[in-house]
């Protein structure tokens, strides 16, 4: 309170006017940042985001070289070698026809990141064409291609899965045919969104008074401008895609034994749950749950890096 | 209003044809005769069955009968089990299916909402932060996963639970949390961002500055109007619950609609896929369509008969 009350002495020349310096007005204080290399700066702050992106990055190396390394034959069944507990042998244990879960579970790996990165770029590639024809075009193209993904919209999707895939036979490609069938709809929705609103903008205005033709503004204005949202979209897509290629396996409508997949490993290993054979479960579905997990934190920290709003 | 009703109703029926006919002609263009693999080596008796199920009949002859079966709730019999038919085993299982349903939906709004705000009202702190962690966890774990480490660890290991079926409110703990966990995560995290939002709005300001108590304010003020995104989600989110139930009944042997589903897929009943999708989508697009016009009525801001092209 004393320290409060104490007059303190202002010297006059501390309130000389400092003048404007007409050099230092016009300089750049910080350097100038692409759209791209600020989102990385800002993606790179998220420890959480960074994180899963690691993961990712390991998850698919291992995915391409483990099962080229590992000793363990996963083709013939061997019975010598059932069930065994994990060891430093077999890391993860063996199942019931004796083939090693580390080795397969690293099979599995590559079939869940094929369906899911193969749907996410599918999805990409219609969306982006169907969104953006639609929210360019405009008026009665637009109209008409609404009505059509607003009813494809009230389909559910995972029934309809189930019903391609029960008709066309569960194979891979069945499974990327049948997510991609119905999972476009919701990209084509957010690239219409988008272009919608960019294509109102004055830069593609002043763009089209330069007389840039309908290709070079779609693809140089348009495009680029519209990615965040599209990237970020794309990244979700990844980990409901392996979410969805696990259930359809769990039900029963799978990829066919050799072939591993995390969800019809899961599957397999749900009557012997109860026997005490927990490696079985818990390999795949850990590695189920930490990819999507690692995909949706991934997808979280990209939505926030990309948002123009939050760029400081 | 009155016109946006309609409007939806005409296309909920539209989404429905779709439905019915895209499972009629995939249906029809698997090869063979559904009971090719049956030891009905007599020809009469193989054509009297054609005949019972009019597969003996034109494509176009079929189709109009089977939409005229739908259109009266009456979705055929069952191939792959005898004096079982689509209807008798809806009527049995989907009740069951329908409450494991609705008692997630409430636990996962209740619960969802609470944790949501409660994390928005504490932006940064430690229960924002928990709710989140649990909220990331809770998108990231499947149902299944999450289904058997719940009978593995809380039934078998502690033995707290019954491990399986659906018999009394004890037996509905396990499915309806390993049901529930997903759809709670996803509205807490909705319900967050949304209060953020509604927070810093200026008529919180003003909220306050009248005095009103800080219950009022959230309860009244904040709530009702970050719930809005949440009404949105509902259509999606029922149709996520009713999918999931189709492996928790089969995780937890509970006899409900789902359980006949996968089992009608397992032994390709096609019938009885056939009828189980096109009532299951009716029922979602039927949901749809009643969220839709309770979000009309909630939000007098949306226009319901919007301007053509910016739908």
């Amino acid at each position: 309170m004393v320290s409060h009350q104490q007059k303190v002495q202002v010297p006059d020349e501390w309130f000389k006017p400092i003048g404007k310096d007409a050099e230092k007005a016009e300089s750049v204080v910080r350097p100038s940042l692409s759209y791209w290399k600020d989102a990385w700066r800002r993606l790179r702050k998220n420890k959480l985001a960074m994180g899963g992106l690691v993961f990712l990055i390991i998850l698919t190396l291992f995915a391409i070289f483990a099962p080229i390394l590992s000793p363990h034959n996963i083709e013939t069944t061997q019975y010598a070698n059932q069930n065994l507990a994990p060891s430093s042998k077999h890391w993860f244990g063996t199942d019931d026809k004796g083939w090693d879960v580390f080795t397969r579970t690293w099979h599995g790996a590559r079939v869940s990141l094929f369906v899911g990165v193969a749907a996410a770029l599918i999805d990409f590639f219609i969306g982006i064409i169907y969104g953006g024809i639609s929210g360019y075009k405009g008026g009665r193209t637009d109209t008409v291609m609404m009505r059509i993904i607003e009813i494809l919209y009230g389909l559910p999707h995972l029934l309809v899965v189930i019903l391609l895939m029960v008709i066309m036979g569960p194979s891979l490609t069945t499974i990327i045919v049948a997510l991609t069938i119905t999972g476009w709809v919701g990209m084509a929705r957010i690239v219409r969104g988008q272009v919608l609103q960019i294509k109102n903008y004055e830069f593609v205005t002043a763009s089209k008074s330069f007389g840039a033709r309908t290709p070079r503004i779609i693809r140089k204005n348009l495009l680029p401008n519209t990615m965040g949202p599209i990237i970020v979209q794309m990244t979700l897509t990844v980990p409901s895609a392996i979410f969805a290629e696990a259930f359809l396996s769990f039900i029963g409508l799978g990829i066919q034994a050799p072939v591993a997949s995390w969800g019809v490993m899961a599957n397999d290993a749900l009557p012997v749950i109860l026997s005490g054979h927990w490696w079985r479960l818990f390999f795949p579905a850990f590695f189920i749950s930490m990819t999507m997990f690692a995909f949706n934190v991934l997808g979280d920290g990209m939505q926030d890096a990309l948002d123009p709003k939050l760029r400081g | 209003m009155a016109i946006y009703i309609v409007k939806r109703f005409f296309m909920m029926i539209a989404t429905i044809l779709i439905i019915a006919t895209l499972t009629f002609f995939l249906m029809h263009s698997i090869p063979g005769s559904p009971f090719d693999e049956e030891r009905t080596s007599n020809p009469t008796i193989q054509a009297n069955l054609e005949k019972f199920y009019k597969l003996d009949q034109p494509t176009h002859v079929q189709y109009v009968h089977y939409l005229k079966s739908i259109a009266t709730f009456d979705f055929g019999p069952s191939i792959k089990k005898p004096n079982e038919s689509v209807n008798k085993l809806l009527a049995r299982g989907f009740p069951i299916s329908f409450e494991l349903g609705m008692v997630t939906i409430l636990v996962a709004v209740i619960s969802g909402i609470t944790l949501g705000t409660f994390a928005a009202l504490r932006h940064n702190g430690i229960i924002d932060y928990a709710a989140m962690a649990f909220a990331v966890i809770g998108i990231s774990v499947p149902n299944f996963v999450l289904a058997t480490v719940l009978i593995q660890q809380v039934a078998v290991n502690w033995n707290l639970l019954p491990p399986a079926t659906w018999s009394s409110p004890l037996h509905m703990i396990l499915p309806t949390l390993a049901l529930a966990t997903g759809p709670t995560a996803i509205i807490a995290r909705l319900t967050r961002s949304s209060m953020l939002e509604v927070l810093t709005q200026d008529y919180m300001k003003m909220a306050r500055a009248k005095g009103l108590s800080p219950m009022r304010i959230v309860l009244r003020h904040a709530l009702r109007n970050a719930l809005m995104p949440i009404v949105t989600i509902m259509g999606t989110m029922l149709a996520g619950i009713l999918t999931g139930t189709f492996v928790i009944e089969k995780i937890f042997a509970i006899p409900g609609m789902g359980k006949y589903f996968v089992e009608s897929i397992n032994n390709r009943d096609y019938p009885v896929i056939m009828g189980s999708t096109v009532f299951y989508s009716s029922f979602l697009v039927f949901m749809l369509f009643l969220v839709d016009i309770v979000y009309g009525f909630l939000d007098p801001r949306i226009k319901l008969h919007r301007k053509e092209g910016d739908a």
